[in-house]
């Protein structure tokens, strides 16, 4: 046993440390994105910068309760967390604030919080309790139905209150059932179908159908053991309709805001002319973003010195556009060792994760690398126009309170799992 | 394997990411120029442009204000439309018109409202601009001509065209340039340097303070005055002379090659190119394509250059040592050449040495000089490229290589230039016309003009340039060292001799000024034209050079009159007054003033467009203008004096 001076000592440092790293440099890109060539103030909350110094204020103030709390009451209160959020995700629709054609907000006063940042946090430990449980057999399908009911739940209300972005966070607990031993198949499966998607939206159906048949057929006929010839039909069937749906989707029931994202994005269009005219009036984000990057060249334009960004060039910039502040102020350099922060941060999770010795730690400290990732992947992805527009936010980065707590709980629950492992023998 | 799925992801996608930023900020950076930066407003300082002064310090060109009242749109405020309106001389549909105009192209940003406000209003306007709130005054500094005349030799400046700023990056869309005359060539030195403000903007493109501090601003550097050759009462009085005529003069000082007057007539006032009546002014002179304003006849026009061009034959036949001075040919009111035969206006039987030659400008003397020049060799061909040699050593068939923005080549045959027409066979009968200045051989008045100063000066002559001094700078060094003619020096006096003789019992005899030894050669040369795709002739061109003091010249001219008929009818009576305006600075020949204002060549002009058959040379009358048009004439001349 530690003597009591010595237990908090036993929190992971590192990760703490790259925490705030990325807290306070947020917090810089967004004194620069929020501020335009007046003085800086402070202490006057009209502004976006002063708001979030309270936010992180708070969540320091959270930090020390999380941390101070017994690591126990995360596992036994799973249920009670994850029943919460959903009730206040329902309740939405009863009392939520409509912010920018999305419902996922509750006004008090002048204060707005976002439950869904939160739900993320309690479908990890309502996930990660199920599967730590004993009767829990992930090979077994009832098992994997019941899993997926629970992710599915909250990503569903989410997706209803028209806040697509949140809801593809969900898919990163497929990570974590990947590793605790989801069969194979569901991997190849989603990637597959993946690259169908993309193949029968950027080649059209038949070139798609008759690569599809082409490799379906070739493997069948390569086999040594060959089984009927009614496996490879099916699969090919099964691919057609995927295709077949995919392209319907797309053309007949997609938004029109998500269906030219994605036209931008796979170069659908075909003239030239109409799709630079649409990077520049439908893609303006993108189109802006990328010029502010851009514009920072190898060492970037300095602190406060971004004129794109001093210039308010970029929509969002300070939510989720922040990284094009890192990229136009802090360049290159910048930009590189933001994503290298990331990057360890992710990974530091993921060694802690594994290192667990108890299941609950393990999966949960899983998902939270999970979530980070997909955040990550798909925000920055999204400013440099490497996948299309996804409005989610930096993790860390992004102004607002309740992302930042929401992040703040996932990773320092974590962290207090972490720090309690030296008990679970 | 399970357990790195998820690592493998991460590290995948970090240098996924790295490569794209790589690819975005150091291979594709494209905004790396404050220039570039749309989110950067440059912002122009103009410079003062230098002024420009004749020889004598005479002011020429200078600058004025010119006053725009500009307008934002969205910070307009209800105002007193017709109190404003008229202080402004427009009317209430006008001011909607203008306002709804610019309100189109950007509430936010400024547009010109009304343009080049005349300077009175200005006073007033500025005291009232006050109480409209959107509107103000924007200061524009425009060009302002001192004279009214030297349009073709002062030339102006207006905005910059795509293909001005693609060739130097120093302007940019709506700068002002030289376009023509002296204001195109000694453009890099009148144009001084711009200061240049960069302005952070937002992304409504409203300037939101200067970027970094100005620390890139630059202050502008005033473009510097220059002198120019011309004399400005010697170019007034040669324009004036010129009135009703078209043609070019041109006069040079033989011992620095120093543009002393350049007239191209019809010309304009260099004013109406000023201002807001620029672009509709600058059309109609454009599309004048009969009287054609803006061709600088002294420069561009290339014409045969008929008997002045004898000169030179004179010159290289005694330098080729096929002629001496003393001996005669024999005229017989024309000359045999081949079977063919050549006219003369000499009786017949008539001796020439070379003197007589030139003063009576004999075509059989010529003729015989220019085929023997070209029969000394072993043959013709190796004959004409050795009498080329000698003729381009002149300055002519040439670019002259100086500081005036447009000019012609002219042309000077050789072998080759023959070849197609003549691929085999080539005798000294064939191209006989080059012995009397016409055929193949034609040059341009500033170059007759040059050829005329080389034999003033027995031999060399300095490149006819117009810059005479620079602010603080130095000019060309070529334009200070003589170039030699393959002619030596003796070979000129028997020449000048018969110039000198033209003046005084020659074709030119009635042209003599007291106390000036003036040399001189007439020219009458045949032109044609085409009008309904026949070939018809036209009233001849009349030609004249010459040059004055003869032992100690102080002038070299050429003057065209385009259909004047015979040398000494008008070009020579231009010449023999701009010689003695610029050596005596006063008129003793007032007849041949009063001559020259009082007949027109505009009827002849007119014929060929007239559609109806019409008589030439001889078989015409001379237009006499009305006695109230010569009096306006003869004003403008009493102001000159």
């Amino acid at each position: 046993m530690l003597r009591e001076t010595d237990r908090h000592f036993k929190f992971d440092w590192l990760t703490i440390i790259l925490f705030f790293l990325l807290v306070g440099f947020g917090w810089v890109n967004i004194l620069s994105a929020s501020h335009s060539g007046d003085a800086i103030e402070l202490f006057n909350f009209s502004h976006s910068y002063s708001k979030q110094l309270i936010f992180i204020g708070l969540s320091v103030v959270l930090i020390i309760f999380i941390l101070s709390l017994e690591a126990k009451f995360y596992e036994r209160f799973s249920s009670i967390f994850y029943l919460i959020s959903i009730v206040s995700l329902v309740g939405l629709f009863i009392f939520g604030k409509n912010i920018n054609g999305a419902t996922s907000w509750y006004a008090i006063g002048s204060m707005t919080l976002q439950p869904s940042e939160f739900a993320k946090t309690a479908t990890a430990l309502a996930v990660a309790k199920y599967l730590s449980d004993l009767n829990t057999d992930i090979k077994s399908f009832s098992d994997q139905l019941k899993l997926f009911g629970i992710i599915v739940l909250p990503a569903l209300l989410i997706l209803l209150q028209k806040d697509a972005g949140s809801t593809l966070v969900y898919s990163a607990f497929f990570f974590v059932l990947y590793r605790e031993g989801l069969p194979q198949i569901y991997l190849v499966i989603a990637v597959l179908a993946v690259l169908l998607s993309i193949s029968a939206l950027k080649f059209g159906l038949i070139i798609t159908l008759l690569v599809t048949a082409f490799i379906v057929l070739t493997h069948h006929f390569t086999r040594k053991k060959r089984p009927s010839f009614f496996q490879p039909l099916v699969v090919i069937l099964i691919s057609g309709a995927l295709a077949f749906t995919v392209r319907f989707i797309y053309q007949n029931f997609l938004p029109v805001h998500q269906k030219d994202r994605i036209t931008i994005w796979l170069s659908l269009e075909k003239d030239p002319v109409k799709l630079k005219q649409m990077k520049q009036t439908i893609a303006y984000n993108l189109n802006e973003s990328e010029k502010a990057i851009s514009n920072g060249g190898f060492a970037g334009k300095g602190f406060l010195q971004g004129t794109r960004t001093t210039g308010n060039f970029v929509p969002e910039q300070h939510t989720d556009y922040i990284f094009t502040t890192v990229g136009e102020e802090w360049g290159f350099i910048g930009s590189t060792l933001t994503v290298i922060v990331f990057v360890l941060l992710i990974v530091r999770v993921i060694i802690l994760a594994e290192r667990q010795k108890n299941q609950f730690s393990r999966m949960y400290g899983y998902a939270v690398a999970s979530i980070l990732f997909i955040h990550f992947n798909i925000n920055i992805g999204m400013v440099m126009g490497l996948i299309p527009t996804i409005g989610i936010p930096l993790p860390f980065f992004s102004y607002g309170g309740s992302g930042l707590w929401g992040f703040t709980i996932l990773l320092f629950i974590f962290i207090k799992l972490d720090s309690n492992r030296i008990n679970e023998w | 394997m399970r357990k790195y799925i998820l690592f493998f992801f991460v590290i995948i996608v970090g240098i996924i990411f790295i490569g794209r930023l790589l690819y975005l900020q150091v291979f594709n950076s494209h905004a790396q120029s404050i220039y570039d930066d749309n989110a950067i407003r440059t912002v122009f300082n103009y410079p003062k442009r230098g002024f420009v002064y004749d020889r004598n310090g005479k002011l020429l060109v200078s600058n004025q204000p010119s006053y725009d009242v500009m307008v934002i749109p969205r910070d307009v405020k209800p105002l007193d439309t017709l109190e404003f309106c008229s202080l402004l001389k427009i009317n209430k549909e006008q001011f909607l018109n203008k306002y709804n105009k610019a309100r189109h192209y950007s509430p936010r940003l400024p547009s010109v409202f009304v343009s080049h406000l005349a300077k009175e209003d200005y006073a007033i306007l500025q005291e009232k601009m006050r109480k409209y709130k959107g509107f103000y005054i924007q200061k524009r500094s425009l060009r302002k001509y001192e004279t009214n005349i030297g349009a073709n030799v002062l030339g102006d400046i207006g905005e910059v065209n795509s293909r001005d700023i693609a060739k130097d990056n120093y302007y940019h869309s709506g700068d002002l340039i030289g376009k023509q005359g002296v204001e195109a060539s000694y453009e890099n030195i009148l144009r001084g340097q711009k200061g240049i403000k960069f302005i952070q903007k937002d992304i409504h493109n409203q300037d939101i303070g200067p970027y970094k501090n100005g620390k890139y601003d630059t202050l502008p550097r005033a473009g510097k005055d220059i002198k120019i050759t011309i004399d400005a009462d010697l170019q007034a009085y040669g324009e004036l002379l010129m009135t009703n005529k078209r043609g070019g003069v041109i006069a040079i000082e033989p011992k620095t090659g120093e543009i002393l007057a350049m007239v191209s007539a019809p010309t304009y006032n260099p004013n109406s190119l000023v201002g807001r009546n620029r672009s509709k002014n600058f059309t109609k002179l454009f599309n004048d394509s009969i009287a054609k304003p803006l061709f600088n006849r002294s420069l561009q026009g290339v014409y045969e250059p008929g008997s002045p061009f004898k000169l030179m034959n004179a010159l290289i036949a005694l330098e080729e040592n096929v002629m001496s001075p003393n001996e005669k040919v024999t005229c017989y009111h024309g000359i045999k050449y081949g079977n063919r035969f050549m006219g003369c206006h000499c009786p017949s039987g008539k001796r020439n040495d070379m003197i007589e030659g030139i003063e009576e400008s004999c075509n059989a003397y010529f003729l015989t000089a220019y085929r023997r020049i070209l029969d000394k060799y072993e043959n013709a061909s190796v004959g004409i490229d050795k009498w080329s040699k000698h003729v381009k050593s002149f300055g002519l068939g040439n670019y002259l290589n100086n500081d005036l923005f447009v000019g012609q080549k002219g042309r000077i045959p050789d072998r080759e230039y023959y070849s197609y027409q003549y691929p085999k066979t080539f005798y000294s009968t064939y191209t006989v016309s080059n012995a009397i200045g016409q055929g193949e051989v034609a040059t341009t008045p500033i170059q007759l003009a040059n050829m005329t100063a080389a034999i003033a000066n027995r031999g060399f002559y300095f490149t006819p340039h117009i810059i005479k001094s620079i602010e603080g700078d130095t000019i060309p060094e070529s334009f200070k060292t003589p170039k030699y003619t393959s002619i030596s020096k003796e070979n000129f006096e028997p020449v000048i001799e018969g110039m000198h003789q033209v003046y005084k019992t020659g074709t030119a005899s009635s042209l003599k000024i007291k106390d000036i030894e003036i040399c001189g050669k007439t020219g009458t040369v045949e032109n044609f034209t085409r009008i309904d795709s026949v070939r018809t002739q036209l009233t001849d061109h009349s030609i004249f050079v010459a040059f004055a003091p003869k032992d100690d010249p102080k002038i070299a001219i050429a003057v065209f009159v385009e259909n004047g008929y015979w040398g000494s009818r008008f070009a020579g009576k231009v010449a023999s007054l701009m010689i003695e305006k610029h050596l005596k600075g006063e008129i003793t020949r007032t007849d041949l003033e009063d001559w020259l204002l009082s007949h027109s060549l505009e009827n002849e002009y007119a014929k060929p467009y007239s559609g109806k058959p019409f008589k030439i040379n001889g078989q015409t009358e001379l237009q006499v203008i009305p006695p109230e048009e010569f009096n306006k004439l003869k004003q403008k001349l009493n102001q000159l004096n």
